[in-house]
């Protein structure tokens, strides 16, 4: 909504500037976003006729004209088109200023002498979107009475200042001039001029001319007409031209002006009908028939669908009722008589009916919010008033007024004891009730209580809350105090989840991976990048019914596709190396109507090596490398033993370099480098490696106690053993045997070294371990050392066939 | 003897004190000292002394063995000491040369900043809820006092996975299902992080993003608690000088409602470019448990009372590092990431 600041002033009296109402009102809750001076920059253009046009000595696109702008007659030489002898129009004389800052200055145009400029609209500062194309485009005409000699900027208007609100969805009272009229004297301390239209009337009566009738009043709870007779079409004055455009609306004609000026200033969108093309003068306000259909204003055919609300005569609808009018009915250069309506509609109604036809008016949006159902006579009236000044038609007297309830006031109660029970500041009662009363409720007192009558046009106002809140803000939030809550103690704690989250989070991070955040949507296509086969339950997907785009359509069931992703966006601008993981849900369908099983998933993909320096190779970021991450994570987290299990049979994975990772016989997830045809399907020539994790079960197996094991008091001894084994026998498993075959004496063991290749025999693979025994109860000998050491050499040779190498 | 006795003393000492490395005084001790040495060889010919002479020049003898054994261990240790500057000065490095790199990852910022707020509700007694990304039109909604076809719907574009099916649009259903699982037990007191959507994509929306949900529920919580606890809030997250705001505002499910600033963490309030030159920065909207909300959530709203607010984490993080554009955030370009 944008407001003129002149405008308000004709219903308060405001002794502020612009910019500081602004201020004012925005800590009240009716936000200014800008204050927008009209015609700003704009000086010394002034009004002129064109006595004469003559052309140009030398040149074909350029006339001559002498313009009378009072005091003297200039000569201006222009190329404008769509000016003649007689036309009043906007001069900028030598020094004057325009709204794009061009000054103008005395000049010769191709041998003539021209002392000015004559002006277009948008040199004045007025948004082009707000004239017609014909306006748009060339000088401005001003109507032809037009007094010359006079400052441009005040003849048009142009010296206001517009205020750009934006209201918030409940206050559709300030969609108006008065509504904000009636805020700015409530904080100004001013008084509240409403309007009371009256003008001359004809001596024949509505009655019997016009008869209304509600079908539907739950749709329709107020509808009031008058007729205007003698309709003289024409342009409606400048002032009021100007305040549309301040607004921001186009003027068309005087009577489509009027009902916008109406809407604008009182908030009741209007709509005038050709009352001889309605039948029999009869209005009758009803559901939408099925079948029935219409063309609006707009020229287009609508199919209109039952339950919609219809404005209709005996013969069908004329009007979708509060969102368009229909052509049929339209008010022409031919209308005599025009019928105004103005009335009150269902809200809910109106917005169903405006989205289901993609009609967004300013009409509609007033009535979705609700209006004013007190202020539809007024509105009409002031209409009538406004035809009448304007000598642009005669109002038949009275007005048709169906309401098929009474209308009436709500009564809230007000306690201020619990005001200050939910603000925690005591207004004083005499505060409360001097707010209320400025804001134009009526207020009574009842012992300590208020009993307050909200007025029609507050729509948001009916509960004490309500009351509260309007006290609270004119009170000034800022004036109240700071206070932290009193009462129970609580302790702010995160769950073992929450916990475990931010550890794994920062243990990752120091492990060297980059946290990434993807979009909870992805394409449908990912599933079949990841090479799923179609039967794979993460196809499973939920579907949004109205995606910004098919790249953002399904909800995932998986955070693999969307860390590629990543890593694709990072190597195709050049950073090709890093390791990323994210810890977040995925969704799992249970049906259309029902809510998914939302699941954390802690994933993580790597591409590349990890940079190396000066003194240390770069580190390829692999299989070894997010698998030695996984396992200092567990170690962190005191998981139980988890194990890797070869897993050929994943198709997003390569077959020979995946691993299960399961513990206490649960599966934890999948770890392994990505299977080359879903590379080549995400066009990333580099190898990937990647895992995922259930992340709940993982804080399942994690967090087991810490358990003590005493120093060793006697010396320990370590022994190397290395063999020769075949390729193909899984390390865990030898490890499995060592420990196995080392028995309590051995306390710890490592590979420390793996070899293949020259003196190696094809197929086999040297592999070194140390191994660690340890008695706790006396020092250890080496022949005792030397001895267990044998028997694991001996059951690897059993077991695997490995052979000592020296 | 007793002659020879000490001029072999300061023999030995002019010798030691020339000596240049530990070999040369070790030659000089066996040479005075050892087994053989001239000092020994004397002390040996004391049996052609008589009787009375004997201990006087033994005593002599003692005493230069003394000094000369004496100064050896000064001249060893000057000349060790030598010998290590010697070798130190070969060991230099340039201590210029980059360190090993230990190779750190790092958070999302997001959550650097959302970690940040949790810990400072946390510090006020407020644990962390959580709840679906994928709710129902119920809890998104009705719930929250936004019936079917109300108005303010439009101020959130929502994704739809069906019917009553939608992805939330805001934390604010954590709210109602926390007080449904609370009520009738007091306070309430929590804050819900988490992620929600909207239909909108542009360099300040993203369809995605994160918002943080407090709510605190008692007897007597009051408007001036909220001010308090915000104002809290704003001064350990963007510093002790940083002053707030209230403006009303509304929200469907908070009455009385406010948008809450800050003054500018760029300009500190005197204007800039980021504050739009008022000085202030709009973070929070908040506002009091609509009466309503409380009432479906269990609570007896005459007696009960309770404050609601809730920020958006983009917004806070881009204040914070100076990032202009939101979608950044999602992007996870590698070099960005590496800032935080
Ligand atoms: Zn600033």
């Amino acid at each position: 909504m944008k407001v003129s600041y002149k405008w308000l002033q004709e219903f308060v009296d405001i002794d502020i500037s612009p910019q500081e109402l602004a201020d004012r009102l925005t800590l009240a809750g009716i936000t200014v976003e800008g204050v927008k001076e009209t015609g700003a920059g704009v000086s010394k253009v002034i009004t002129g006729r064109i006595d004469s046009i003559d052309r140009h000595p030398n040149a074909d696109k350029l006339v001559v004209a002498s313009v009378d702008v009072g005091a003297e007659k200039l000569q201006i030489i222009t190329a404008a088109t769509n000016v003649s002898a007689g036309d009043v129009i906007p001069v900028a004389v030598e020094g004057a200023k325009l709204a794009s800052g061009l000054v103008i200055k005395r000049a010769r145009l191709r041998g003539v002498e021209s002392r000015g400029m004559m002006c277009s609209g948008q040199e004045l500062g007025i948004d082009p979107k707000t004239m017609s194309a014909e306006q748009a485009s060339g000088i401005m005409i001003l109507p032809p009475g037009t007094p010359i000699g006079r400052d441009a900027r005040e003849i048009l208007g142009l010296d206001d200042y517009i205020l750009e609100l934006d209201l918030t969805p409940n206050r559709g009272d300030c969609l108006s001039i008065i509504g904000v009229a009636r805020e700015a004297a409530a904080l100004l301390g001013k008084s509240f001029r409403l309007p009371q239209p009256a003008c001359a009337e004809l001596a024949e009566n509505i009655a019997g001319q016009v008869k209304v009738d509600i079908q539907d009043p739950d749709l329709c709870r107020r509808f009031v007409g008058r007729l205007i007779k003698n309709v003289r079409a024409g342009s409606s004055p400048l002032w009021m031209q100007q305040r549309l455009r301040a607004a921001g609306m186009r003027p068309i004609n005087n009577i489509v002006d009027v009902t916008n000026y109406v809407m604008l200033e009182l908030g009741q969108p209007m709509h005038a009908f050709d009352y001889n093309l309605l039948h029999d003068g009869h209005i009758i306000v009803r559901r939408v028939r099925e079948g029935e259909k219409i063309i609006t204003l707009d020229g287009v055919a609508r199919d209109l669908t039952p339950g919609m609300l219809a404005i209709t005569d005996p013969s069908g609808p004329v009007a979708v009722a509060g969102v368009m009018g229909g052509q049929a009915t339209e008010v022409t250069g031919k209308t005599d008589t025009i019928l105004l309506e103005s009335a009150f509609f269902n809200p809910v109604s109106i917005r169903r009916t405006s989205k289901a036809l993609g009609l967004r008016s300013e009409a509609s949006l007033r009535f979705e919010k609700g209006i004013d159902i007190g202020g539809c006579a007024r509105a009409a009236d002031r209409a009538a008033q406004l035809i009448v000044e304007m000598g642009s038609g005669e109002a038949v007297a009275g007005r048709v007024d169906q309401a098929p309830e009474t209308i009436t006031e709500r009564v809230v109660q007000f306690r201020p004891s619990r005001a200050s029970y939910v603000l925690g500041v005591d207004i004083p009662r005499e505060t409360a009730c001097d707010i209320l009363t400025g804001l134009q409720f009526k207020v009574q007192q009842a012992g300590e209580e208020l009993l307050v009558t909200v007025p029609t046009h507050r729509v948001d106002v009916g509960l004490e809350v309500d009351l509260i809140e309007e006290v609270a803000r004119m009170y000034g939030y800022n004036l109240a105090p700071e206070t932290l809550p009193i009462g129970g103690a609580t302790s702010g704690m995160k769950t073992k989840e929450q916990a475990a989250v931010t550890r794994v989070r920062s243990q990752l991070a120091a492990s060297g991976l980059f946290e990434v955040m993807t979009y909870s949507f992805v394409h449908p296509r990912v599933f079949d990048l990841m090479n799923l086969p179609a039967d794979s339950a993460f196809r499973n997907t939920l579907n949004l019914q109205n995606p910004l785009s098919e790249e953002y359509a399904v909800m995932r069931t998986m955070l693999l596709p969307c860390l590629l992703g990543v890593l694709v966006r990072n190597y195709n601008r050049r950073v090709q190396n890093g390791a990323i993981f994210e810890i977040g849900r995925v969704f799992k369908s249970r049906g259309l109507d029902t809510q998914p099983e939302e699941k954390t998933v802690l994933a993580a993909a790597a591409m590349g090596c990890a940079p190396g320096s000066w003194n240390k190779a770069p580190a390829a970021y692999d299989y070894y490398y997010l698998k030695g991450v996984l396992e200092d994570l567990f170690s962190a987290l005191r998981t139980a033993p988890v194990t890797f299990r070869p897993e050929p049979a994943d198709p997003s994975f390569h077959p020979g370099r995946a691993a299960a990772i399961e513990a206490d016989g649960v599966r934890l997830g999948i770890l392994g480098e990505l299977h080359p045809d879903l590379l080549e399907n995400y066009e990333l020539p580099v190898k990937v490696t990647a895992f995922a994790l259930d992340f709940n079960q993982l804080l399942a197996l994690s967090g087991r106690p810490a358990a003590f094991i005493p120093l060793p008091k006697y010396p320990g001894i370590e022994r190397d053993l290395a063999i020769l084994v075949k390729k193909d026998i899984p390390a865990a498993s030898i490890f499995a045997a060592i420990r196995e075959a080392g028995g309590k004496l051995l306390s710890d063991v490592s590979l420390f070294d793996i070899y293949f290749g020259e003196q190696v025999p094809d197929g086999l693979q040297s592999m070194a371990f140390s191994l660690k025994f340890q008695a706790s109860d006396r020092t250890l000998t080496d022949a005792e050392a030397v001895e267990r050491t044998g028997a694991v050499a001996r059951a690897l040779a059993d077991k695997f066939g490995a052979e000592l190498r020296s | 003897m007793r002659d020879r006795l000490h001029e072999l003393g300061e023999q030995a000492c002019r010798r030691m004190a020339e000596a240049a490395s530990l070999e040369e005084l070790n030659e000089i001790r066996v040479r005075f000292l050892g087994k053989k040495g001239e000092l020994t060889q004397i002390l040996r010919g004391m049996g052609r002394l008589s009787a009375e002479e004997r201990p006087r020049v033994g005593q002599v003898a003692n005493e230069i063995r003394a000094v000369i054994e004496k100064e050896l261990a000064v001249r060893t240790a000057a000349l060790k000491k030598l010998a290590r500057e010697e070798k130190l000065r070969g060991e230099g490095i340039d201590v210029t040369l980059p360190g090993t790199p230990v190779r750190r990852g790092g958070r999302h910022p997001l959550n650097v900043v959302l970690e940040e707020i949790q810990d400072i509700f946390l510090g006020l007694g407020y644990s962390i809820a959580e709840g679906p990304e994928i709710e129902t039109d119920y809890y998104n909604f009705e719930a929250l006092n936004l019936p079917k076809d109300h108005p303010a719907r439009d101020m959130q574009d929502t994704f739809f996975i069906s019917g009553e099916i939608l992805l939330r649009t805001q934390t604010s259903p954590v709210q109602v299902r926390t007080m449904e699982k609370t009520a009738p037990a007091l306070p309430v007191k929590i804050i819900a992080p988490g992620k929600v959507y909207r239909r909108d994509d542009d360099a300040t929306h993203s369809p995605m993003f994160n918002q943080v949900e407090g709510l605190a529920v008692d007897r007597r919580i009051t408007f001036c608690d909220l001010k308090g606890t915000l104002a809290h809030f704003a001064r350990e997250m963007f510093g002790g000088k940083t002053k707030t705001r209230f403006r009303p505002s509304y929200f469907p499910f908070t009455e009385p409602s406010a948008e809450v600033d800050v003054s500018c963490v760029i300009c500190g309030g005197s204007g800039c470019r980021v504050c739009s030159h008022t000085g202030w920065l709009e973070i929070l909207g908040a506002g009091m448990v609509h009466p309503r909300v409380l009432e479906v959530s269990g609570y007896n709203a005459e007696d009960v009372t309770g404050f609601a607010f809730g920020m958006g984490i983009e917004r806070i993080a881009m204040l914070k590092y100076g990032i202009d554009d939101m979608r950044l955030l999602f992007e996870n370009d590698l070099r960005f990431l590496r800032q935080f």
